[in-house]
């Protein structure tokens, strides 16, 4: 009997609720026609169903991906989920299911679907982090560290080891405007879901560390090789407004110069 | 004079040394500490002039004591002198680094007083950072020449990596611009940090805890055009650099006019970029993809192409190699094709472990095609493009270059009426035909 597919899964949104849909999946003998978190809205010609999450459930799933596709699937599922993609769940849906069909060899299979667009996503989403390795910057507000950035993909669990180890000591704040989500460090770590980040006006001495960084920033730049295609191919300018040296108002300042100058 | 006026003045002549890298060494941080390394390095911004600012390069001072041409911050010239102390410089660092600017620091110097005065300074500034700072962040030190051994040792102790810049490809050059250097004293120190880092392996070995002698490496920067050395002695001697000193690095910079000399090119030449950005494709191409210098050029073609990268233009005269069997061929051999890099290359032994490939997967794999296309077959075929010597030539000049080719020649199925040269005319006329 073949799978039911005239049914909408409805879940939280979080990895282990996403894990109790495959298990439903499973247990219902359905193959839904889409799987929406929470807040996704959509209006569709078939039955919402909500997915309750389970821990029992989540963890029997969990077990079984490593066994079934080796870590590097378990990876490959963990990592496309955090990944900005459109139907991400139900791709991965469809990859677990031929990976408990095929095994671990499933993942070699690059040029197929999904494994094709999941592992592109993912090479997107490990790019973007380690970009971000670099891009994110941090203000002090007595003692403690903060930062806001505007990712694509949930970069937050990949950025939290790096940061983490750099700077052990520290208590630091990362807040990603486009999930609202923070990671937190204070002694531990944690990435908590936060609506809104109010962060205080900047200290003198914040300001002071600002414009040195700003003065370097433009000083070092080379005049005669200027190059803002290979700049902005680098660094897209989508990064530039979380920027504490503003690459985009030095541009601004340069052009207004040339402008008097004519 | 203000911590902002120093900074201006130290880092504008520091911005002509081209290594920014923060790569070759994994540091996790340890509590107590502040900082780690990546062994991929992590650019931080990138400058109007594109580049990637990954450490914060300044010198330490620019007072330099020594008069080489080709200079900013040499003797002779007029400019403010700045240096900053070694404390104002670590505190700087580490609020820099705090708060994620930058990977660390690149630390050089001109000579103020002598080497061994400058070299000193340069420590002191490290071990601040190392010692009270705890810094574990990724630090540059060039190497002074001229400074005596120990203090080198000293100072590879506490960087990450070291570099001596070669500065000019050729012993003659060097003569004519930077008087005050011989190749042995910048190849001397060269050698002794190449040196103790073999014996710190071997140390490492025996010793767990022996201190690391720059465990990032060794790197060098070259200027190029402003002295007629060719591509060829420059590569020439990259490769040899890489095999004698087991360099990390090369690095090259396009020569900019920055002081009227009469034996420096005029002022208003422009940096030669195209020919930098050749020399290290071609540097990629001795680094990771197993070619050799005298593979890329020779002594009959001693410079590279203005209008194709190294890798095609070595393709195009090798067409005997090519095609190549995409499903069978070895990994060496699918280095060489134009369009595939060595992470194409990884990703189609992977793929073609599970399934044969065609051209559409290659391009569901990421291979750039519009080279490629001209050197491969998949199981058999090619992708229907003529593959001739004439026609990926024509298609590999990029775009931009289209520009500079001679005329397209209309394909003819008669030949083309002979014209009378000035030449037959004569010995028309003459009778000597």
């Amino acid at each position: 009997m073949p799978d039911r597919t005239d049914v909408v899964y409805h879940y939280d949104g979080s990895f282990q609720g996403f894990l109790c849909c495959v298990f439903q999946a499973y247990a219902h003998r359905e193959d839904p026609a889409l799987i929406l978190s929470a807040d996704a809205c959509q209006e569709s010609l078939f039955a919402p169903r909500y997915i309750q999450t389970e821990k029992g459930q989540a963890a029997r799933v969990l077990r079984a991906i490593p066994q079934k596709m080796g870590p590097a699937g378990l990876e490959l599922v963990r990592l496309g989920f955090l990944c900005r993609l459109p139907q991400r769940e139900l791709l991965l849906l469809r990859l677990l299911r031929l990976g408990f069909a095929q095994g671990p060899s499933l993942l070699r299979r690059l040029t197929e679907e999904p494994v094709c667009t999941l592992e592109k996503a993912v090479r997107a989403l490990k790019h973007e982090a380690h970009l971000y390795t670099g891009f994110v910057r941090f203000s002090e507000y007595q003692g403690a560290l903060s930062a806001v950035i505007t990712p694509k993909n949930q970069v937050l669990p990949l950025l939290a080891s790096h940061f983490v180890q750099r700077f052990p000591d520290e208590s630091f704040l990362i807040y990603d405007k486009t999930h609202h989500m923070a990671l937190v460090h204070q002694g531990r770590t944690a990435i908590v879901p936060l609506e809104n980040v109010q962060l205080p006006a900047p200290t003198e001495e914040e300001r002071r560390c600002r414009a040195l960084w700003q003065q370097f920033y433009q000083t070092v730049s080379i005049q005669q090789r200027e190059n803002p295609r290979c700049q902005m191919s680098h660094m897209p300018k989508r990064f530039w407004a979380d920027l504490t040296e503003d690459p985009g108002g030095l541009r601004q300042k340069q052009l207004g110069r040339k402008g008097l100058g004519d | 004079m203000d911590l902002m006026d120093k900074l201006k003045i130290l880092v504008d002549a520091a911005k002509y040394d081209v290594a920014c890298t923060s790569s070759g060494l994994d540091r996790t941080g340890q509590p107590g500490s502040v900082g780690s390394a990546v062994a991929c390095g992590i650019c931080h911004t990138f400058s109007a002039d594109g580049r990637c600012v990954s450490l914060l390069k300044v010198l330490q001072s620019n007072a330099c004591a020594y008069d080489c041409r080709y200079c900013v911050n040499r003797r002779s010239h007029d400019t403010p002198r700045a240096t900053f102390s070694p404390r104002e410089l670590a505190e700087l660092t580490m609020a820099f680094y705090r708060r994620n600017y930058i990977e660390g620091l690149f630390l050089s110097s001109a000579v103020t007083g002598t080497p061994d005065e400058t070299c000193e300074r340069m420590i002191q500034t490290l071990r601040l950072l190392r010692e009270e700072y705890r810094f574990g962040g990724y630090i540059h030190a060039k190497a002074i020449p001229g400074a005596d051994a120990r203090l080198i040792t000293q100072l590879g102790l506490l960087c990450d990596r070291m570099s001596v810049n070669i500065e000019l490809p050729s012993q003659r050059s060097l003569e004519q611009l930077a008087p005050d250097k011989s190749p042995r004293s910048i190849l001397a120190p060269m050698g002794q940090i190449t040196g103790q880092i073999a014996q710190n392996r071997t140390d490492l070995v025996r010793y767990r805890h022996a201190p690391r002698f720059a465990p990032a490496g060794q790197s060098t920067q070259m200027i190029v055009g402003a002295t007629p050395d060719t591509d060829y002695q420059i590569l020439r001697l990259t490769a040899g650099l890489y095999q004698k000193y087991r360099l990390k690095r090369v690095f090259f910079s396009a020569y900019l006019p920055v002081v009227e000399d009469r034996a420096l090119p005029a002022l208003n030449t422009k940096p030669p970029l195209l020919r930098e950005h050749r020399l290290y494709q071609a540097d990629w191409l001795l680094r990771f993809y197993g070619f050799d210098a005298e593979e890329l050029l020779d002594e009959a073609h001693p410079n590279f192409d203005p209008l194709l990268d190294p890798k095609c233009n070595w393709a195009l005269r090798h067409m005997d190699q090519f095609p190549v069997e995409v499903n069978r061929a070895p990994y060496e051999l699918l280095l060489r094709v134009p369009g595939i890099g060595v992470r194409s290359a990884r990703r189609i032994l992977k793929a073609r472990r599970a399934s044969s490939l065609d051209f559409s997967s290659l391009k569901k794999l990421g291979v750039v095609l519009k080279r490629a296309q001209y050197f491969i077959t998949c199981r058999g075929r090619g992708n229907g493009v003529p593959i001739t010597q004439e026609t990926a030539f024509r298609a590999l000049v990029s775009q931009r270059m289209q520009a500079a080719l001679p005329n397209c020649q209309q394909l003819s199925l008669f030949d083309p009426p002979e014209t009378l040269t000035g030449e037959d005319v004569r010995a028309c006329l003459t009778g000597q035909m």
